[in-house]
This record gives structure tokens, C-alpha cells and sequence, in this order.
């Protein structure tokens, strides 16, 4: 009996984290989005949501974004695990790659504002091809550039582990049996690295939805996501009903690609 | 003699500056049983990943059918390796793992399933075609690996202390098999192991391997009677070994004794050491042996006692009997002439051959 109050003793802390900081504010979320502006019980802000051209253009726009981020950050990031994991310093390298995430986010968009500004260092550059000065920063491009530099750590990481938990006897068996290095890469490497890439989407794709911050110092607000929308909701207009309701999709968006990038029971034959 | 098939010709490797081979000469011959035997670390593993490519020497030829094969990538060669942790792939089945060297090639898909089950049925596992490789015991991937790689019909089969993983009673079950594959399929096997027993059942040669060097090569049997020094005397078999001088020709000396043995073609009074095998020991009364020694403690060992015991001169001994003795009672123990191995020191392989020749043949005249 003793040793039962004792483990509730020890779980308390988790229980109690779990339900304040995960439990009560998801509630909350889902709570407000069913209350209106005059404090009314209401389903209104559903019926706004998927009535306004303007929300299903913003949840698109970030499922967009976010889905160019996510494929460019892992076009760039799978060569440099591979590369990272073949290097004969690897965990130099790697904090090298990490290095970055220390640094406040804030502080690393104003960095890029400086690189990317009309008096930056790239436009500084151009001038002197006689290119001339040309705009960068609150484009499209640079929202996806600097997103996707602030990504590429969290999805190296994951693929990068993968990479390092692989057993090479598998790449020996499969070059013995008669496989080139391009056949053993996809039938073999590709296929067992590939819990870690899904690890990796998970932790860029969902963030990505939601990036608020760099669309407007570095996007310009050209770019407007549902992160955008619901900082204006919550800070701006303080319809937190219908932020609340934003909120409620961008969670059951996380949902469904937790899902899809799950682990499935494979099906065959 | 057959026909050659690999060749390791002063085959050195080095990693930085330790020496891992030193001028290692190996000859393989068509269809035969060859294991590399030596303790963990003596570069028997090395010389496995070099022929089948994973590794390149540092200097020396690898020959193959009579061509240098050292810049032949492992997917060219004629050569298949089972893994010493079988390396089966996680994300295939059973099928599609025996199946993945075949399907490399392009072979009409009805041609590879009828291969696929033929090479199951060797290792009697036909009908696990869809089985998933998680679901195999330790036993089964084991056979599923070396399905795998006789399924490429390899000309020599590279197998890395396959056994090693499994339990005493498989193993034994795996020894006979493998022996059996072998002989049925006709390939050349090379197989590595630490395992001495292991080596002395299946092989037909056998190369005794210790801090990259072949210290010894031959058949099992010659290797167990006749070992070339201290080393393969210790490692093969259980041993006795005392030093000793050749007093002459078929008379050698020990523990102050002379005794007659069958070896010659020494210097007279050349210092050398004997081997005496604990089951070429016999056990009789202490007035009729020739040596004299007390019992210290004994174990069975299911068909035979284990008995150690000591001489005068505190010398351990070890002795195979099939009845047990008292503790601490005092036994003569006897032999014959010919149990009796002697070793010189330093003496090399071919040197051996050339003195064994050269008696041998002195006898013959005679």
C-alpha cells in the first residue's frame, strides 16, 4: 500500500504539468471556440471559418508553406545527414548543424533583415556586379529561405540519428548479394532510414503551419498563414473565439499528419 | 589436387600503424571445407572482408580463378557472404530477403520464386517464404542468411562465425548441416570461427591464425596430432606441455626422464617442448607409471572425467579418463611412444614438412 502513495507521490509533478500545460489549455481552445464576441455559446465561428474565402485561402497558404519548407528543408537536409554521417568528426559537424537552434529566432530574422535589406550584404554585392539592388526581403522567396534555414536543424537531427543506428552490415549484405551503391541507396538505405525522415517531417511540417513571426519581419505580411491570423485574432481584434477556432483546425491539421506520418502495421499481399 | 579458385598472396594490412595481416598466403581449392581458426582479434574476420571486398589490403594480390581481383567492387565478385549477425534486411520478408540478390539480376519473377524455395528447402525452411524476419528465431535467420547467399550460387561461400550466436545443441545441429550443404552443393566454403571444436568437425583444412600470421595450415587431424608449436598445441584441444631436450634421434627428455618417442631430425640435445594429449593418457598403479602424480580435483564431463592433478615437480597435469579417481591419491600415469609430440622452437611450417619428409624417408631406407 505504502509503495502505491509513493509511486502517485513520484508521478504527481508529470500529472500535474500534464493537465495545466496540456491538458486545461487544449480544453480552453476548444472552449472559446464556441464562444462569440459578447460571450455566447455560438457556432458561428466554425460557420465563418469555412465560409470565408479569406480563412480557407490562409489555411491553404500555410499548408503550402509549410509543405515547401518541409521538401526543401529535406532535400537539403537527407544529403547532409548522409554526408554528416560518413565524415570522420561527425559530432563536430552535427553541433556545428545544431548550432544555430541556440540562437533566439527573433535575433536570427533581424540577422537575415540585415542580409537580405536593400542596403544588405547581398544587395551590396549585386551592386557592385552591377546587377543593382534588388528586392529580397519580403518576398516569397525570402520567407521560404529564411523558414527553411531555421528548420533544416530539426529534420538533419532525426534522419541523421536514423543514419547512425543503421547497422553497416546491412549495406555489406547488400552490396555482396550484387547491389551498386544506387540500388543498395534506394532498396536498402533509403527504406530503413526513412522512420527518421518522417520524424523529421513531423518536426518541421507541424511548426511550419503555424510560423507567424518571420511572415511578417521577413514575408512582409505578403505571405499570411494561419499563425498570422491567429496573433491578429488573440492580440489585434480580441475575437479569441474565432482565434480559438483557427487554433482547433491547426490542431486537427497536426493530428491528421502525425497520422499519415505514423508508424502503420505494413499490408502485403 | 583441385583446382584453385581463391588465392591470397602476401596479403598485408595495416590500419595506421598496427598490423593487423602480416603476409598472409592462402591457396582455396574448388569444393573444399576450409576454416580460418583463431582467437578473437588474431585477423581471421580481416582476411574474410577482404576477399569478399569490404575491405581493401594494404598491399599483396587477391587472386580469383587466376585474376587479381583487388580492384573488383564486392558486387562483382563471385563470392557471398553470411554475416556473422546474419544482417537479414528489417523491411523485407523472408522471400523478398533470398529474393534480393536475384532480383538485382532480372530473372523472369517465375524463375526466382522456384529458386527462392529450392534454396528454403535446402535449409529446411520451405514455406516461410512470407514470414516476417522479426518473427524468425535466432536458429531460423541463421538458415534464412545462408539461404540468401547459396541461393546466388556462389563459387565460394564466406561464412563470419555463423554459429556463434547460437545455443550449444543448435550448433552442433548447424555443424552437421553445414558440412552436409557443403558436400551437396559442391562450393567452397570458408568459414572463420574462434570455436576449435567447431573447426576440427567440419573442415577439410584448416589455417590456425594468431596475431595475423598463418601459423599453421592442414587437415584437422594432422593439426590436432602433430601441432607446429606451442600456440596451436594450446589452442587446438586440451594439452599438456612440458619442455623438455631431444637427447637424440626417437629419445627425448623430460621431467629427468628419457622416454622413447617416434619424432627425429633434431640436433642431438636440442631443447624443445612435448605435448601430451589428456586422452593419450592412461591411468594405472603408481609403481607402474611413468610419471607419478596426485589427484587434485576432477569433473565429469558427461562422457569422460576431467582430472587435474600435479607431479613432483608441481607440473599440472591433465588427464581424460572414463572411470574417476579419489582426490588427492596418487596415480602413475603412462603413455605410448608415439603420443608423445615433440616441438621445436620457432620452427616453421615448411621447415616441419621438410624434416618430417626428410625422417620419414631416412625410416623408409632403413
Amino acid at each position: 500500500m505504502k509503495n502505491k502513495y509513493v509511486q502517485w507521490l513520484f508521478n504527481l509533478p508529470y500529472l500535474l504539468w500534464l493537465a495545466l500545460f496540456v491538458i486545461i489549455p487544449l480544453l480552453l481552445i476548444f472552449y472559446y471556440s464556441f464562444i462569440d464576441l459578447n460571450g455566447h455559446f455560438t457556432l458561428a465561428n466554425y460557420a465563418t471559418y469555412f465560409h470565408s474565402g479569406t480563412y480557407l485561402k490562409m489555411t491553404f497558404n500555410s499548408v503550402w508553406y509549410a509543405f515547401l519548407v518541409t521538401a526543401i528543408a529535406l532535400l537539403v537536409s537527407y544529403p547532409l545527414a548522409y554526408f554528416l554521417h560518413q565524415t570522420k568528426h561527425k559530432q563536430l559537424w552535427l553541433l556545428l548543424v545544431i548550432l544555430p537552434t541556440w540562437i533566439n529566432l527573433l535575433l536570427k530574422a533581424y540577422a537575415f533583415i540585415g542580409i537580405f535589406g536593400q542596403n544588405g550584404s547581398i544587395n551590396t554585392f549585386l551592386s557592385l556586379l552591377g546587377i543593382g539592388p534588388k528586392q529580397i526581403l519580403f518576398t516569397d522567396f525570402s520567407f521560404v529561405f529564411v523558414a527553411t534555414y531555421i528548420e533544416i536543424p530539426f529534420m538533419v537531427l532525426p534522419i541523421f540519428n536514423n543514419m547512425e543506428e543503421l547497422n553497416p552490415s546491412y549495406i555489406n549484405a547488400s552490396r555482396d548479394l550484387g547491389a551498386t551503391s544506387w540500388q543498395t541507396f534506394i532498396k536498402v538505405i533509403w527504406p530503413l532510414t526513412l522512420p527518421g525522415v518522417k520524424a523529421g517531417i513531423q518536426a518541421v511540417f507541424i511548426p511550419s503551419l503555424s510560423l507567424f513571426m518571420l511572415t511578417r519581419l521577413i514575408g512582409g505580411n505578403r505571405v499570411i498563414t494561419l499563425g498570422t491570423a491567429i496573433e491578429e485574432h488573440f492580440l489585434t481584434t480580441m475575437n479569441w473565439g474565432m482565434g480559438s477556432t483557427i487554433g482547433v483546425v491547426l490542431i486537427l491539421a497536426m493530428v491528421l499528419i502525425m497520422m499519415i506520418t505514423g508508424e502503420h502495421h505494413r499490408k502485403r499481399r | 589436387m583441385g583446382k584453385t579458385i581463391v588465392e591470397l598472396r602476401n596479403i598485408v594490412k595495416k590500419y595506421d600503424d598496427s598490423v593487423i595481416l602480416k603476409n598472409i598466403n592462402i591457396k582455396l581449392e574448388e569444393g573444399k571445407f576450409y576454416t580460418l581458426l583463431g582467437p578473437s582479434g588474431c585477423g581471421k574476420t580481416t582476411i574474410l572482408r577482404i576477399i569478399g571486398g569490404f575491405i581493401d589490403a594494404t598491399s599483396g594480390d587477391i587472386l580469383f580463378n587466376g585474376k587479381r581481383i583487388n580492384d573488383v567492387p564486392t558486387n562483382h565478385r563471385q563470392v557471398n557472404t553470411v554475416f556473422q549477425d546474419y544482417a537479414l534486411f528489417p523491411h523485407m520478408n523472408v522471400f523478398e530477403n533470398v529474393a534480393f540478390g536475384l532480383k538485382l539480376q532480372h530473372i523472369p519473377k517465375q524463375t526466382i520464386i522456384a529458386k527462392v524455395q529450392r534454396a528454403l528447402k535446402l535449409v529446411h525452411l520451405d514455406g516461410y517464404q512470407d514470414r516476417e524476419i522479426t518473427a524468425l528465431s535466432g536458429g531460423q535467420k541463421q538458415r534464412i542468411a545462408i539461404a540468401r547467399a547459396i541461393v546466388m550460387k556462389p563459387k565460394v561461400l564466406l561464412l563470419d562465425e555463423p554459429l556463434s550466436a547460437l545455443d550449444a545443441k543448435l550448433r552442433k545441429e548447424m555443424q552437421y548441416e553445414l558440412r552436409s550443404l557443403q558436400q551437396r552443393l559442391g562450393i567452397t566454403f570458408l568459414f572463420v570461427t574462434h570455436d576449435q571444436e567447431e573447426a576440427l568437425a567440419m573442415s577439410d583444412e584448416i589455417f590456425v591464425i594468431n596475431h595475423g600470421q598463418v601459423l599453421q595450415s592442414g587437415s584437422p587431424v594432422s593439426i590436432y596430432d602433430e601441432p607446429l608449436n606451442h600456440f596451436v598445441a594450446d589452442f587446438i584441444g586440451e594439452s599438456n606441455i612440458i619442455p623438455g631436450k631431444m637427447i637424440k634421434d626417437y629419445e627425448v627428455e623430460f621431467l629427468g626422464k628419457r622416454f622413447e618417442c617416434a619424432d627425429a631430425g633434431m640436433r642431438p640435445n636440442e631443447p624443445i617442448e612435448v605435448v601430451l594429449r589428456p586422452e593419450d593418457l592412461d591411468i594405472t598403479l603408481p609403481q607402474q607409471g611413468k610419471i607419478i602424480v596426485t589427484v587434485k580435483s576432477q569433473l565429469f564431463r558427461g562422457d569422460y572425467y576431467e582430472i587435474a592433478a600435479v607431479d613432483e615437480d608441481d607440473n599440472e597435469w591433465l588427464i581424460h579418463a572414463i572411470n574417476p579417481v579419489t582426490n588427492n591419491s596418487t596415480i602413475g600415469i603412462t603413455f605410448d611412444p608415439e603420443d608423445i609430440h615433440v616441438m621445436r622452437f620457432n620452427e616453421s611450417e615448411t621447415d616441419f614438412d621438410a624434416r618430417l619428409d626428410q625422417y620419414e624417408g631416412e625410416e623408409r631406407e632403413k
